[in-house]
């Protein structure tokens, strides 16, 4: 009996010594955050087994551990430890929701294993974790980058309106925190919920202050229901919405409404509409073909996020080898590297490393985005 | 002018969910806490005949609201005729755990993501004095005025609806007089369900269809019935409304993030100062 445990303990161990790069992954597979994470799991795996498919990075193929997170902090905790502990990954790419990402942070940081998320809020990266990655935009950068182009317009009235959860919270915040760097008044600050049937109330009282635009910071069937409920009401001005409105879906709730509607967005959404000349348009086009032939299903922004994070890892592990510190600086130092986000300059103090270029501004126009003027 | 129309709207969307709430509270005195996920299910049930299998509105629509009959039946049949102890408290506290297994199914069948119905008439908005409104939300406070008529006349006047009454009133006497209390209170399970379906096809276009949509708009219909008056359907469309509006009024004076509270701080005060509701009577009580 001894003897068994001892080959299996020798197995074992000469198993992780001579074991590819282990890679170690959390997303919210199932669960609420379910449409986020799939896509992020799906984008990683064709990644991988296209790297290995090539002979792995620097020789060394990738073997990849998985779990699914199922959208709960709790879940993300236990799962991280298992992959540090047990699986003895180099890396963890994900998790997908901020909530969890905030909520293993300081894990990554005790165990000092590299964590690339997936999750958007600034507090991931702010303050700075040496061992915390962020690869998607911050809600600060649409912020900024819907005021630039409000500046651009000689628009300075501004009414706001957004949804009471984690998501449109944060753009509120983000939204009182830059208006005075841009010289923007804002003149009414309503809210909404989720599950509220009419804004018209709401609308009727930022229609009383005439502002400028009108911007919406919500995800879901409310920013649609917002959106045909201010056409219905003759409001004008610009109505402007987040970036968690960019997906189809919204166009197909809003149905007429959404025509006119300006948003931020990564450029993915219009990878086909770049000119030839976009420094992006390439990546952009051959994630979203093999993406779609792949799994037959359109290609999101979600998994871009995924995409991200593996090319920072791969960066990292190309130049800092298995070892977490060297990963680490190397990261650190990348520079203008293109990601289905933007382009990304990482620093010691900027472990996200965008900037609101990584955003353009978009326009629906008969049901399709379009490049704003 | 613009808050009153709002009201309106979002008001005769919880009056049409309070009718349900009346109807079985009439013929058996427990609130169904399930009559939200009916409305739900009415959505769903047109979305998947419309659009999963292309029928055209005028057959889908019988179609649908048949379909919520037959699950009312069924939904008395299943979990209210089995209770060993059929005292009010345990048969609501069914009646919630029925809701929460509806809504699971819901999510299993129809996914968790916001489901869109095409308006059934051409989409319009008039122009009313100093505001608009949709012809949608024309539609649905059409639909709500209609069916309490309707249900009013039925209840008051015709054999059936006596009968109905009767075994509200008292069980044991009612099938004295030889009145099948078990299939009558099946029937108001069926009929509730029914009229939730309604609503729920009449207002799809407006709110669009999600899964978990029939806990707020329960609670409000519910808000609604409690402010009218249990058991009447004039009550529960003028709680419905008053509802609404004093919603869209709160929003315009206060910050719009406490608009939710309104229903709940009505409740409060109702039960406090006029547990009847407003239109409600007291029961007469002969010594």
């Amino acid at each position: 009996m001894k003897f068994k445990i001892l080959v299996c303990a020798i197995v074992l161990v000469s198993a992780s010594a001579f074991a590819e790069i282990r890679l170690g992954a959390l997303f919210a597979v199932t669960g609420p955050a379910s449409f986020l994470g799939l896509p992020e799991k799906q984008t990683l795996e064709m990644l991988v087994d296209e790297v290995n498919a090539s002979g792995g990075i620097n020789g060394e193929k990738i073997e990849l551990f998985v779990y699914d997170t199922k959208g709960s902090d709790q879940e993300a905790r236990k799962k991280f430890l298992r992959l540090v502990q047990k699986d003895k990954v180099l890396a963890v790419i994900g998790p997908t929701r901020t909530g969890s990402a905030l909520a293993i942070k300081d894990l990554a940081e005790e165990s000092k294993v590299p964590l690339f998320t997936c999750a958007a809020s600034r507090k991931i990266v702010d303050p700075v974790a040496k061992y915390v990655f962020k690869s998607p935009q911050s809600d600060d950068h649409a912020v900024e980058k819907i005021f630039e182009y409000l500046t651009a317009k000689n628009k300075s009235k501004i009414a706001i309106m957004t949804a009471q959860n984690g998501f449109g919270a944060a753009g509120r915040d983000a939204l009182i925190a830059i208006a005075p760097q841009y010289k923007i008044e804002i003149v009414a600050d309503e809210k909404f919920r989720d599950t509220d049937k009419d804004m018209t109330s709401q609308l009727s009282k930022i229609a009383s202050q005439n502002p400028d635009a009108v911007i919406v910071w919500g995800v879901g069937p409310a920013p649609a229901i917002v959106a045909k409920n201010f056409r219905q009401l003759n409001m004008k001005g610009y109505l402007i919405m987040s970036h968690g409105v960019a997906s189809k879906k919204f166009i197909e709730l809003a149905g007429d409404a959404a025509e006119g509607v300006i948003l931020p967005a990564g450029r993915l959404l219009i990878a086909d509409k770049l000119p030839e000349n976009d420094k992006y348009k390439k990546l952009l086009v051959e994630y979203k073909s093999k993406f779609e032939s792949k799994y037959n299903s359109p290609v999101s922004t979600f998994g871009g996020h995924a995409y991200d994070s593996f090319l920072m890892f791969k960066k990292g592990v190309e130049s800092g080898g298995k070892d977490s510190a060297k990963i680490v600086a190397a990261v650190e130092k990348i520079r203008n590297m293109i990601g289905t986000a933007g382009e990304f300059n990482m620093s010691e103090g900027d472990h996200n490393g965008l900037t609101k270029e990584a955003f353009e501004m978009l326009i629906i126009k008969n049901g399709n985005w379009e490049i704003a003027e | 002018m613009q808050f009153l129309y709002s009201g309106i709207t979002s008001g005769s969307i919880y009056a049409l969910v309070a009718i349900g709430f009346n109807i079985i509270y009439n013929t058996t005195g427990i609130i169904n806490f399930a009559q939200g996920e009916f409305v739900m299910l009415g959505g769903m049930f047109i979305y998947s005949l419309l659009y999963m299998m292309n029928i055209p509105f005028i057959f889908a629509f019988p179609v649908a609201l048949f379909g919520a009959f037959v699950l009312g039946v069924l939904f008395e049949r299943v979990f209210i005729r089995y209770v060993k102890v059929k005292t009010e408290l345990n048969l609501i506290t069914i009646t919630i755990a029925g809701s929460i297994i509806l809504r699971g199914i819901a999510m299993l069948i129809w996914g968790r993501d916001t489901l869109l119905v095409e308006s059934f008439i051409p989409s319009k908005t008039i122009q009313l004095y100093e505001g608009t409104i949709t012809s949608d939300s024309v539609l649905v406070i059409g639909v709500s005025l209609f069916i309490s008529f309707f249900l009013t006349i039925f209840f008051k006047k015709t054999k059936y609806g006596k009968a109905f009454r009767a075994c509200y009133e008292d069980k044991v006497a009612a099938s004295v007089c030889g009145i099948n209390v078990k299939m009558v209170v099946m029937f108001s399970f069926g009929i509730a369900a029914f009229l939730g379906a309604v609503a729920g096809v009449a207002v799809s276009p407006i709110t669009y269809v999600t899964y978990n949509d029939g806990v707020m708009t329960g609670l409000k219909g519910f808000s609604a019935a409690v402010m009218g008056g249990l058991g009447s359907f004039w009550g529960g469309i003028f709680g419905g409304i008053i509802l609404g509006v004093s919603e869209a009024f709160f929003a315009s004076v206060f910050p719009s993030g406490y608009k939710d509270a309104m229903a709940f701080l009505i409740i409060l005060l109702i039960l406090f100062f006029r547990p009847q509701g407003i239109l409600g009577r007291k029961k007469a009580t002969r010594v």
